[in-house]
């Protein structure tokens, strides 16, 4: 007999695309770390012209959106478990949530207004 | 049957005082992982944004936002930031590693999360280097 999973509205949804997906972000943001990193030491450091230039280029603009989405989406996954784990009271879980979801959203707002603001 | 019987209500002692529990290396490397990524959430992206915002406005702002790392407590955040995506990073790579079954048993598993640990730190201490 298959027990019956009682699904919370407040929990993890008991799937692997979550799972999945924190691995994926994680290799993307990985990679992309190592794209600065290689930058700034080929570089030698950093400058205002040579910084200017890397945003100027478009695919470098998506490539940091690409990560920053990465991060927004890796940070929910994160959160949100670390939530699961110590705010118990249902009421106050999907408080913290929705100010989790708020927040990332406005960071992807002012990521776009970043990248794309004043172009 | 009469073998494998047990008292039903065999008082175990509970003992889940965390602070007194020696808590094994991997179990260290883990909840650092959850905190540094606290963390970053917190703290990290915000600062990170104003960072590429503000550097990129003008040679004026590119310098502007570097002006935190001229006093101590700038720096200091600095490098508890660099520490905790550096230990984010390492302690998530042993993640994946685990997840290919790699380091799975209990002895790589520890040496995996002493390397982890040991890395973050040294790699922060060229940071706090570099700041300083």
């Amino acid at each position: 007999m298959v027990a019956a999973v009682d699904k919370l509205a407040v929990g993890a949804h008991y799937g692997a695309r979550d799972w999945l997906a924190q691995r994926v972000t994680a290799i993307v943001m990985t990679l992309y770390t190592m794209l600065i990193a290689l930058i700034v030491l080929w570089n030698g450091g950093l400058d205002y012209a040579t910084w200017k230039a890397m945003f100027a280029s478009g695919a470098f603009r998506v490539a940091t959106f690409l990560f920053m989405a990465s991060l927004l989406f890796h940070a929910w996954v994160g959160v949100r478990n670390i939530l699961m784990d110590y705010a118990k009271p249902t009421s106050l879980r999907l408080t913290l949530q929705v100010v989790v979801v708020c927040v990332l959203v406005a960071y992807a707002g002012w990521t776009a207004q970043v990248l794309w603001g004043h172009a | 049957m009469a073998a494998i019987e047990r008292p039903v209500a065999k008082r175990r002692p509970i003992y889940l005082n965390l602070l007194a529990i020696r808590q094994p290396l991997p179990a260290i490397v883990s909840i650092l992982h959850r905190i540094s990524g606290a963390l970053l959430f917190a703290v990290g992206i915000p600062l990170l944004l104003w960072f590429v915002q503000t550097s990129l406005a003008s040679t004026q702002g590119f310098d502007a936002a570097f002006g935190p790392l001229s006093s101590w407590f700038g720096k200091l955040v600095l490098l508890a930031l660099a520490w905790a995506y550096i230990h984010h990073v390492l302690a998530g790579l042993r993640h994946l590693a685990l997840d290919l079954h790699i380091g799975a048993d209990l002895a790589p598993a520890r040496v995996a999360s002493a390397i982890v640990m040991v890395i973050a730190v040294l790699l922060t201490l060229i940071v706090a280097v570099r700041l300083w």
